[in-house]
């Protein structure tokens, strides 16, 4: 066998020789070293080492299945810019390097140069919508500290998209025909395959609201309005352990990671969880027609909590108070306090339209349409690879 | 103190005034509320486990636990007696932390014993050992389907089903968390 390319390593007598038609295995002459430049059976150039460490194979080669999953991350982008560009959304690019970073309780920035790395890109996002853009879509690296885990990457990328003059069920309906396009252009059917499970992603998908999701998976009777004391004394019914002085949201989580999570995360459909408590609204503004729950919706499959949606607050003032609201309670904990945007609330203050928006995070959609168990799997290279 | 960015597999931590090994771990965190890592801890001292969602931030006090690399010397009603070569302190535990394995436990076998609070709660074997087999029938000829085994002592006393080529004085290795043949090995 020829073999022309790179050396890569020699072991035992076999060479790997990286060419312009990948890999090839080769018996090695006697001589040859990793790093010599070969044609055939003649070192063309030997390895000079010089400045550069010697090559090897741990660092320059990727499994196949890597190149694989990254073949198909590429389709799935392909994918989602055609999405967008049939619905005619403009696709943005907004700056990664900001000064106030989301405030969110339970989100922590990386801070870089004078500033900070966006945490999700929705503070510029929505200032254009206010500026009059009507259909945006962006696909960006997010950076969130200290996130490490199957699911969860420091850097990630996230797909926001916002629609102005738009209710949350036009963005369940973009996001059911998004996952169900996405999943068709990389794997060619409409299932999903998580281990030994299949899940059919063909919209539309079930709907359940978070109170019925608790009554039913937790035996929860969730008010939304009730204390923290309340809360914590209802999930101790259900023989859910948690301290005395737990926050409302605190105790909220405890009982959903213990029993609606695993419960969505076995069902076999995708999931759109909607009708968020207020105290979870976050960037959401209220619902006109119950004020107890928020526009917000997430949608899950196979236990991957893929997007999170907002009817979008469009008050300056709420905002205003949801923010400091935010600080007060980041600086109780101990968290570092960001500053509030003020040109996002002079945005609000000069009108956002009413627009509905939302995060979806791409790793996670690449992972769902290739089967991939972590979201490792999907990146060209994690931080412990760098 | 560990924080939750030190969890880690075999972090040994101190717990209602017991030692806990972490066996399992996962970084949890809804994408609205607080990071958890989802931690799975064995009892150093029962060997019972228990899940717990430690959340970041929260604190875990580290178990006075140390290792020491030490040397099987013999077994004495029930108990092994091994020794620490750098010191030649001995100590003795019951032979009942390593469970079926004893028997696989021939002299001078490196061990790891694990103290707590200067007490040997746990005895940690290779996973490998090297015996001769002392006694076996020889092979049925023709009996070779399959994977048909026949049973053999090896120098310890311990008997382990083989296959059927295996002979009196053959060395074979043998896994001792599953106390299962593993394979011949060609005396050097």
């Amino acid at each position: 066998m020829s073999a022309r390319g790179r050396v890569l390593a020699v072991n035992a007598g076999i060479a790997i020789v990286r060419g312009e038609k990948g890999e090839v295995t080769v018996a090695a002459p006697p001589g040859w070293r990793a790093g010599d430049l070969v044609d055939d059976l003649a070192v063309v150039r030997a390895y000079d080492a010089g400045d550069y460490p010697e090559p090897s194979t741990e660092v320059a080669r990727l499994p196949r299945p890597r190149i694989d999953a990254l073949h198909a991350r590429a389709k799935a982008l392909a994918a989602v810019r055609a999405f967008f560009a049939a619905r005619e959304f403009v696709e943005v690019e907004t700056p990664l390097l900001v000064p106030s970073p989301g405030l969110e309780i339970h989100l922590d920035a990386v801070s870089a140069g004078d500033g900070y790395l966006i945490t999700s890109p929705e503070y510029q996002m929505k200032r254009l919508l206010a500026g009059g853009f009507e259909r945006i879509y962006q696909v960006c690296k997010c950076f969130r500290a200290g996130e490490r885990g199957p699911h969860h990457a420091s850097e990630f990328t996230m797909i926001e998209w916002y629609r102005a003059y738009a209710e949350l069920d036009t963005i369940i309906e973009d996001t059911e025909a998004l996952v169900h396009a996405v999943v068709r252009a990389v794997s060619g059917i409409s299932q999903v395959r998580l281990g030994a499970r299949t899940i059919d992603v063909t919209p539309p998908w079930p709907r359940t609201s978070v109170r019925d999701a608790l009554k039913k998976w937790a035996g929860i009777d969730l008010k939304g309005d009730e204390s923290a004391a309340d809360l914590v004394a209802k999930v101790r019914a259900v023989g859910i352990a948690v301290a005395d002085d737990t926050a409302w949201d605190d105790a909220f989580f405890a009982a959903f990671l213990a029993k609606v999570d695993p419960a969505i995360a076995a069902l076999d459909h995708p999931l759109i969880l909607e009708d968020w408590p207020a105290p979870l609204a976050a960037l959401a503004r209220k619902k006109p027609t119950d004020p107890s729950v928020a526009l917000r919706f997430e949608a899950y499959i196979g236990g991957i909590e893929l997007a999170n949606a907002f009817g979008e607050l469009t008050d300056p003032v709420e905002q205003r108070a949801r923010f400091e609201s935010d600080q007060r309670i980041r600086r109780e904990r101990g968290r570092d306090v960001y500053p509030i945007d003020e040109k996002l609330i002079a945005a609000l203050v000069e009108g956002l339209p009413p627009s509905a928006g939302i995060a979806l995070g791409f790793d996670r959609l690449v992972m769902l349409a290739t089967g991939a168990a972590t979201i490792d799997q999907v990146l060209t290279f994690t931080a412990a690879e760098l | 103190m560990y924080d939750t960015s030190d969890i880690r597999k075999g972090l040994k931590v101190l717990m209602d005034g017991n030692p806990w090994t972490v066996i399992e771990f996962q970084f949890v965190k809804p994408g609205k509320g607080a990071a958890f890592t989802r931690t799975v801890f064995k009892n150093l001292l029962n060997g019972k486990t228990k899940e717990m969602n430690i959340r970041s931030g929260e604190k875990l006090e580290p178990a006075n636990v140390d290792q020491r690399d030490m040397q099987f010397l013999y077994k004495e009603a029930g108990d092994l007696v091994l020794m620490d070569q750098t010191n030649y302190e001995q100590v003795s535990v019951s032979a009942e932390m390593v469970g079926k394995a004893a028997d696989l436990m021939k002299d001078n076998l490196p061990c790891t014993v694990l103290f707590f609070n200067e007490r040997a709660i746990d005895v940690a074997l290779p996973t490998f050992v090297f015996l001769e087999v002392t006694a076996s029938e020889p092979g049925v000829r023709g009996d070779t389907s399959g994977n048909v085994q026949k049973p053999a002592t090896v120098e310890t006393g311990a008997e382990v089903m083989v296959p059927l080529f295996i002979r009196v004085g053959d060395t074979i290795k043998i896994d001792t968390r599953t106390h299962e043949y593993v394979e011949r090995v060609n005396k050097q």
